[in-house]
């Protein structure tokens, strides 16, 4: 999954989408997997790190991690060629 | 670099919850680093704040309303220039742009100058004519009606024409979302009180509304545009607080519709995106928004290039603009002098 290229983030976990004009705020958890999604990463890269680093199974973090990415799809934060 | 003094009338000074265009233009021309200008007010009540907001306007002069003819307003325009020899005047108001439109070859003959829309450019974008517009320049609009009574509304319904919710909206100002009937009836009667007939119909469109406010210099040529959506609204359906935009498709509808209609003069388009990322066009406005001031600040200053071709200048076209840059409207109470507010009241200056 890819998000939006012209997503500005910011280090306080601020997310403005400026297309639409909306914008977000995002606790680090949070903050931490869309700086990976922009980055590039792939979601089993980022399930990889963050079991790694946090003390959290791989299911309950998958689990997690697609109501997240649902989400970004749903506030269309996502590259529109990634949405399908 | 200010070595031009140029003096500026300005109409739309009612700086208040719906607020006129007036007292922004008048920041973005104060900004000008390319001419010093002596702003005139021109104002139709003793209470329109603008007046009295001495850091912005030098003199004001009330004037009659357009509804009483194009003559008494030509006379008070005369009385004004012989006193204050004024090079510009910029309307503001939808209501008055029609009226400086019919007197803008007066106004250059006494060598005022002016940046407005044609006639027919000024008519055929009339609410009522949307469908044709749409037409004609190749966008999107949604299916109005011009309607002068609720009846007519009932008809439209039954033959399938227009179903609920739709938009009851005035020909001027104000749009109300009927959900039923009985609301499409309450707002009939509000609208044609307060605007006159017709009412306009227009289907519903859901999705987003986004603003652009553009400057086109009557060649085809968009001078500037930035567009812009509403973060806050206010009960009257006002921005108390907007965001400029990075979207490239607004600004080539915005190019495309200029080149296609030579658009000249300030222009807002009010702009549905649909869910599926479709540009409806729902309205012009024929003059700068009251927000024109949002696009001073992200870099555009539309009001002195608007300034510059009413003087005959040339004007390079902007290409850029600040993305995410805000603004939040504020109330704020002034504290006037009666004496002022006397002088306005009987003898029309102030």
């Amino acid at each position: 999954m890819k998000i939006k290229k012209n997503l500005a983030i910011s280090e306080t976990g601020f997310v403005f989408d400026p297309t639409t004009g909306d914008s977000y705020t995002l606790n680090s958890t949070g903050l931490e997997i869309i700086q990976l999604l922009k980055e590039g990463k792939t979601k089993e890269d980022i399930i990889r790190q963050m079991t790694e680093t946090y003390d959290v199974d791989i299911h309950t973090f998958e689990r997690y991690f697609f109501d997240f990415a649902g989400m970004l799809k749903q506030m269309q934060l996502v590259a529109p060629d990634e949405e399908s | 670099m200010k070595n031009r003094k140029l003096t500026i009338a300005i109409s739309g000074l009612n700086n208040v919850d719906s607020p006129g265009p007036g007292i922004p233009v008048i920041r973005g021309i104060r900004e000008s680093e390319l001419f010093d200008a002596r702003i005139i007010g021109l104002a139709y009540e003793n209470l329109e704040p603008g007046p009295y907001m001495h850091e912005f306007v030098d003199k004001t002069y009330k004037v009659p309303y357009p509804s009483e003819g194009v003559e008494p307003v030509l006379e008070r325009i005369e009385y004004i220039h012989e006193r204050e020899s004024v090079d510009v005047i910029i309307p503001n108001f939808d209501s008055e742009i029609y009226a400086f439109i019919r007197l803008e070859q007066k106004l250059h003959g006494m060598g005022i100058g002016t940046f407005l829309p044609t006639l027919k450019q000024f008519e055929e974008r009339h609410k009522s004519n949307l469908p044709r517009f749409g037409k004609t320049h190749a966008v999107n609009v949604p299916e109005s009606f011009a309607v002068t009574s609720f009846e007519e509304i009932e008809e439209l319904k039954q033959d399938e024409k227009i179903d609920f919710p739709l938009m009851v909206k005035g020909k001027f100002y104000d749009a109300f979302k009927a959900q039923n009937p009985e609301q499409a009836s309450i707002y009939f009667n509000r609208v044609s009180a307060r605007w006159g007939l017709p009412v306009v119909v227009q289907k519903f469109i859901k999705g987003t509304e986004v603003n652009v406010v553009a400057l086109g210099d009557g060649n085809g040529q968009t001078i500037g545009a930035v567009p812009m959506r509403k973060q806050y609204i206010t009960d009257k359906g006002k921005a108390w607080g907007g965001i400029t935009l990075d979207d490239p498709t607004m600004i080539e509808f915005t190019h495309r519709l200029i080149s296609s209609t030579k658009w000249r003069g300030g222009m807002e388009l009010e702009l549905i995106r649909t869910p599926e990322n479709e540009l409806y066009m729902i309205e012009i406005n024929p003059r700068l928004p009251a927000w024109v001031y949002l696009a001073v600040a992200a870099g555009q200053n539309l009001p002195e290039a608007m300034v510059l071709l009413a003087t005959g200048g040339s004007v390079q076209p902007y290409d850029k603009y600040e993305i995410g840059k805000m603004f939040i409207r504020y109330s704020f109470d002034m504290i006037c002098n009666l004496r002022e507010f006397e002088k306005l009241s009987t003898l029309g200056e102030l």
